[in-house]
């Protein structure tokens, strides 16, 4: 065992483990929010959802699924741009992967603890916008270029805030590596959510926005644009683009979790058992916000365009900056 | 091997495997799957019907003066990042600034708004 434990030591042995890892890792989350989707909308529907695949509650349904979308014919329209049709969700699927580098799953167990962490992770998160833009752009279809286009847009208006609500965590924490956030909170025995409310929320309707998730779906908007930018792709290629969804509400309810809910740590909780109970803590947290988006989907209408461009750039992004100077203020003066 | 190199290639490897993933599945996929493909299948769809002129029609990007903006506003939120972490050893005269920096952001919002760029067209 010791021997085993030892490999990976080594720097390339442990890396292979990791890309392991991360590879069975976003099947399993696309499949578990996949199918709480689906049982959840059921039950705020007063329908019963998936019921027959798998004998009890439909559990296999997702797993029927994917074998459904190995057996798809690959379409590419005639009309579309091929390399950059093909190139879309390669990169919507790069971008989704390598936001799971820092994300702080327990004391020591994070892929990667980069100095500038949070910052990666926005910077990465805004990466599959331009998967979505190619692929709305190489469709040749009308809807799938309205959807881009939108999506783009709605990138444009989200990023400001989603980038400025993590400041004030930034700034009590003064580190932007994200476990020495989640050390900072643990040190200061509240989790941040307690001064940084107003961060939280905007944090959290950024993200949604960035997610393209309802009340923000308009570059998808079934009853208007088909399936917007998807609307051309079939097989796998679709998939990918809802695997990635689901792996990126994974994401970021955890990057969420970790700003301003103390990530992997409870109060109360001793440290040796934050050791192998971090990851069970994370989880229920990530899980609990990935609810609420679920339970947001079946509550909220769809926004208009112009309605989301005014509410990020004349209401989110004002208090945004007004959060920071406040945060910056309190921690500075007291 | 420095932990800094280290950093850069988990961060390639994670980006690679993203590829890989894609590639991996649609190969085994392609041993799968069946590929007839006709004229009117790979034709764009558009409401059922042949469709009419190109997909890449004339489109009027409504938030074009938005793009603008944003690209002068992400720009400075990431000066803000270097002083929130160093924010409390910077102490007053750092805040005073920086307080000072963000309302100039706040000014060029509000001269926006008023200019009625901001007003979806």
């Amino acid at each position: 065992m010791d021997a085993i434990l030892d490999l990976f030591d080594n720097f390339w042995v442990s890396l292979g483990g990791k890309l392991l890892l991360v590879a069975l890792m976003i099947p399993l989350i696309g499949m578990v929010i996949g199918f709480a989707e689906m049982k959840l909308s059921a039950k705020m529907q007063y329908r019963v959802g998936p019921y027959f695949a798998g004998g009890r509650w439909g559990w296999a349904q997702l797993i029927a699924d994917g074998v459904k979308f190995f057996q798809k014919e690959d379409i590419i329209p005639t009309d579309a741009d091929r390399p950059v049709f093909k190139a879309a969700p390669i990169l919507v699927l790069v971008g989704t992967v390598a936001l799971f580098v820092v994300i702080p799953f327990g004391p020591g167990l994070i892929f990667n603890d980069l100095d500038v962490g949070i910052f990666y992770a926005l910077a990465i998160s805004s990466l599959s916008t331009i998967g979505v833009l190619m692929a709305g752009w190489s469709s040749a279809n009308k809807y799938s270029l309205m959807g881009g286009l939108r999506a783009a847009g709605q990138l444009i208006a989200y990023e400001l805030p989603l980038v400025l609500a993590v400041v004030g965590s930034v700034i009590l924490a003064g580190t932007m590596s994200m476990q020495g956030i989640v050390q900072a909170q643990i040190d200061a025995g509240y989790p941040y959510i307690v001064f940084q409310l107003v961060g939280f929320v905007i944090f959290m309707i950024a993200a949604l926005a960035e997610l393209t998730r309802i009340p923000f779906d308009m570059p998808i908007a079934e009853s208007e644009l088909v399936m917007g930018y998807v609307t051309e792709y079939s097989g796998f290629r679709f998939l990918f683009f809802f695997l990635a969804e689901f792996a990126n509400m994974f994401t970021m309810s955890a990057i969420a979790v970790t700003l301003f809910l103390g990530g992997y740590w409870l109060p109360g909780v001793p440290q040796d058992v934050l050791e192998w109970a971090g990851p069970f803590i994370l989880m229920g947290k990530v899980f609990l916000l990935v609810f609420a988006m679920i339970w947001f989907r079946w509550t909220f209408p769809r926004f208009r365009e112009d309605q989301l461009q005014s509410l990020a750039w004349k209401i989110l992004v004002p208090i945004a900056i007004l959060n920071i100077i406040v945060t910056a203020t309190l921690k500075v003066v007291f | 091997m420095s932990p800094y190199f280290e950093s850069y290639l988990t961060v390639g490897a994670f980006a690679a495997l993203g590829a890989v993933l894609v590639l991996a599945m649609l190969g085994v996929a392609a041993v799968l799957r069946p590929a007839k493909p006709s004229k009117t299948k790979n034709m764009t769809y558009e409401c059922g019907v042949d469709p009419v002129g190109s997909g890449w029609s004339q489109t009027y990007v409504r938030y074009y003066v938005f793009g603008l903006l944003f690209v002068i506003f992400d720009v400075e939120a990431v000066f803000i990042f270097p002083w929130a972490i160093q924010a409390e050893q910077l102490g007053v005269f750092g805040l005073v600034a920086m307080i000072l920096f963000m309302l100039t952001l706040l000014e060029g919002l509000a001269y926006a708004v008023k200019k009625g760029v901001l007003k979806w067209v």
